[in-house]
């Protein structure tokens, strides 16, 4: 579970750096009769937009989940049974795709802030047909992984990649439910409202964000995190 | 005091707090059924989970009187009763506990408490409550599937939960009983994501954090918690889904069953335990958290004294809240890990008492030299101190590696986790209904029938789980379906169990007082007014009981004080609420 615990410690510095800011030493007590001074900037509320804020938390939600189902896969790696599965060729150029959906998503965004509806529909078009062609790229992957002999059932390796990048996946194909709505409004005629530009905000973090996932797992996959963690193995001992 | 001389330019106009678009129900399937207004979304999460926990109480007395009465009702076999125990656990604690607090409470007072008119996301709210009915119902499934429901232990430990021999394991019982979990989780997950949000920016002006009533800070806090801890289960029901369905082998070893190798093999169920227990130990805290902050706000308000060491308990829930992160292996001292790791826990296990046991100090004295009205709101309160800090102290026992190791496994451990997560987390339940329940009906419970209520289940759950104790010590099993003849127990466990059970039949009997009373004083209970309990918080302080579609009337209001002006010298009345602006014992009007 040490991954977790990493995980879980990052997340206590973001929290305690939080409510570092939120005045729990103040004395309630003795502040009564009165709005406390310095709330004309709401500092009540963050300035966040909620829905933002939603992303955030949820973001946190999805982390800590991947990171465990990778806290689950490193206690099973050490076994005495344990030998990797190659991984396909084919990941790489998944990657290369996925790492373009996030760039057309940025490319959207900063259409979307300029208020040019023609380009933001092109870009979500793109980013929309990338996502697309990396789930039929992992759709691919998979099947070179049975044809080449390495079943779900297989061997353990073979389990958690299927069920890892399953997961993965599925996280991707609901972001794109999310990025068909947010393009469907990108498609109603008029000019792009500051809501449009939100949502195209937030799609753009989920995607950031699901890249990011996706290279920790590429990068497991292939055994280099493992180098990594047996390099500061040996630093710590 | 700092602030006796703040005059009227303190006062800030309404118009100041900008306000949030309403979803506006259309007809009555959206009103009432589909709703998005957390106050209904409140009541179904609480109904759909008391429904569930009756079917749990019933299931615990079918057990108990196999216990008592081995092999007197044929229709209890050892099948049927390691699946009564698992649905009992099962149930009690996510289903029912998790779901009334985080689901009931939360979605009714968070809004309330922090002056919101409803939840940020009030769809997925919506969504929430339906994904965790269905949950229920394909729970409620697996006692009509073929094979019943899975008998694994509330635990579903592998590799018994998916092997042939378990009931339900190689049926349909585990399957659901995973597929339930899950729908629950991602359920909870909508939710705990509204609850977050709210409170971090739903709050109304003046609000701020170090002025939430404690019932909030509790919610809140557990919220996070359960939002990363329910993660760890999600994942081992899915891993085990793939072992079970898909015939994978992530907790699956090499086995061999009825002379038959399986087909699994090399899977570990120690990480099975690690996941569980990852989410388990938290889970313990999200059900105590909620209330350990509402234990507060009743014995403020009923005490009318203001909390003693505010800051402390709201320090304390946020470091009992990180704590509980780290302790999860304390479940696992039998398993055979490094006994490093069971030093380390036992140590980390013994300093999440330091700030557990400085909230109970910190109740005692708000309640020291205040002013106590033994209403029911209180009378469980207090109850709830008593029975949780005898069951911390088991807990104590229990935390270090020598004396569990002896004691794993036996009915000790039942009688402790009964105490300190079942019985004391009910009895803050029950009270925080007789509080908040003239606010959500407009009418108080009735007070006879409460009173019946609070005794017997009091006084008999320690009948209950005292013996239960002792039973443990003489090393009586648990999950035994019969103990039969057995050198070691004395008859005296015999005439106990018997015993226990008779009670626990008792304290039943008295829920179902209860469940009537909620029914009989719809219609009949006393007229509540606003404000009964002349609270502070700013629920009592609604234009309308019940609160209307939107909680307040045209404008929010604006919060000027913390949440526990009790007994303030000079002031008019024994309670300022929140929204009063001025000094002490100005009103409104004397500023303006």
């Amino acid at each position: 579970m040490s991954a977790m615990i990493v995980f879980l410690a990052v997340l206590a510095v973001i929290i305690t750096w939080w409510l570092s800011r939120q005045g729990l030493m103040s004395k309630p007590w003795l502040e009564v009769g009165h709005v406390p001074a310095g709330l004309s900037d709401r500092r009540e509320a963050s300035q966040i937009p909620a829905l933002k804020l939603g992303l955030g938390v949820f973001l946190a939600v999805v982390g800590a989940l991947f990171t465990l189902f990778i806290s689950a896969y490193l206690m099973r790696v050490d076994a005495q049974d344990w030998w990797a599965t190659p991984v396909p060729r084919l990941l790489y150029l998944n990657t290369a795709v996925l790492c373009t959906s996030s760039l057309a998503l940025h490319w959207a965004k900063f259409e979307a802030d300029r208020g040019r509806d023609d380009g933001l529909r092109t870009a979500l078009l793109a980013t929309f047909a990338t996502a697309l062609a990396f789930i039929a790229g992992q759709v691919l992957a998979w099947r070179q992984m049975v044809a080449s002999g390495f079943t779900l059932t297989d061997d353990a390796a073979a389990s958690f990649f299927y069920l890892i990048t399953g997961m993965h996946g599925l996280h991707i194909l609901g972001g794109m439910v999310a990025l068909t709505r947010t393009a469907r409004s990108a498609y109603r005629a008029g000019p792009v409202t500051e809501r449009l530009q939100l949502r195209v905000e937030l799609c753009a973090i989920y995607w950031d964000f699901m890249l990011a996932v996706w290279l920790v797992l590429l990068a497991l996959f292939a055994g280099w995190a493992s180098n990594f963690v047996d390099l500061c193995r040996q630093l710590l001992t | 005091m700092v602030d006796a001389s703040h005059g009227a330019s303190d006062v800030i106009p309404p118009a100041a707090v900008e306000d949030v678009e309403l979803y506006h129900p259309h007809s009555w399937w959206t009103r009432y059924v589909f709703s998005q207004d957390a106050k209904v979304i409140a009541i179904q999460y609480a109904s759909t989970a008391m429904a569930i926990g009756l079917v749990a109480l019933v299931l615990s007395w079918l057990m108990r009187l196999q216990l008592a009465f081995p092999g007197d009702f044929p229709f209890i076999d050892s099948q049927r009763y390691y699946q009564f125990i698992t649905m009992h656990g099962m149930i009690m604690v996510i289903y029912l506990l998790t779901a009334l607090f985080l689901g009931g409470f939360g979605n009714y007072l968070i809004p309330l408490m922090v002056g919101a008119r409803d939840m940020v996301f009030p769809y997925a709210n919506m969504l929430s409550y339906w994904l965790y009915l269905v949950a229920v119902l394909v729970l409620v499934a697996g006692f009509f599937a073929p094979g019943g429901p899975t008998g694994a232990g509330w635990t579903l430990y592998p590799p018994q939960a998916i092997l042939s021999n378990t009931p339900g394991g190689q049926d349909w019982g585990i399957i659901l009983m995973l597929v339930s979990l899950i729908l629950f989780i991602i359920g909870f997950t909508m939710g705990g994501l509204n609850y977050v949000v709210t409170v971090l920016q739903g709050r109304t002006r003046g609000m701020t954090l170090m002025r939430l009533p404690l019932t909030v800070w509790g919610i809140f806090t557990a919220t996070v918690m359960a939002l990363l801890a329910f993660p760890a289960l999600f994942v081992a029901c899915v891993m085990m889904l793939f072992d079970r369905v898909l015939g994978t082998s992530f907790f699956m070893p090499a086995i061999v069953e009825m002379g038959e190798q399986l087909k699994h093999g090399g899977g570990s169920p120690i990480l099975f335990q690690h996941l569980f227990w990852f989410f388990g130990h938290p889970e313990v805290y999200i059900v105590a958290l909620p209330a350990f902050g509402i234990v507060s706000d009743l014995i403020s308000t009923h005490a009318r004294k203001n909390i003693f060491g505010y800051r402390m308990m709201v320090w304390a829930i946020v470091i009992i809240g990180a704590l509980s992160f780290v302790v999860w292996a304390h479940h696992m001292y039998v398993s055979g890990m490094n006994p490093y790791f069971g030093f380390f826990f036992a140590t980390t296990t013994l300093i999440i008492a330091v700030p557990t046991a400085l909230k109970v100090y910190n109740w005692v004295l708000t309640l020291w030299r205040g002013n106590i009205h033994l209403t029911l709101p209180m009378l469980f309160a207090l109850a709830f101190i008593v029975t949780f800090v005898n069951g911390g102290l088991t807990g104590l026992f229990l935390g270090n590696v020598v004396v569990d190791v002896p004691l794993s496994d036996t009915m000790f451990v039942v009688a402790h986790f009964h105490m300190v997560m079942g019985v004391a987390p009910i009895l803050v339940i029950f009270g925080a209904i007789y509080h908040w329940y003239p606010k959500i009906t407009g009418r108080m419970l009735n007070e006879g029938m409460g009173q019946v209520h609070f005794w017997i289940t009091f006084i008999g759950a320690y009948l209950i789980f005292f013996p239960m104790h002792y039973v443990g010590l003489v090393g009586v099993p648990r999950r035994y379906y019969e103990i039969g003849e057995t050198s070691f127990v004395p008859a005296s466990v015999h005439d106990l169990n018997i015993f226990i059970t008779v009670m626990a039949l008792v304290v039943g009997a008295a829920q179902m007082l209860f469940l009537f009373n909620l029914f009989w004083s719809l219609r009949h209970g006393r007229e509540a007014g606003g404000n009964p309990w002349r609270a502070t918080t700013l629920e009592w302080q609604t234009p309308q009981t019940p609160p209307a579609h939107g909680n307040w009337g045209k404008d929010l209001p604006i919060v000027y004080r913390w949440a526990y002006d009790y007994s303030v010298p000079g002031a008019p009345e024994d309670f300022i609420p929140q929204n009063q602006p001025g000094a002490y014992g100005l009103t409104r009007e004397a500023i303006a």
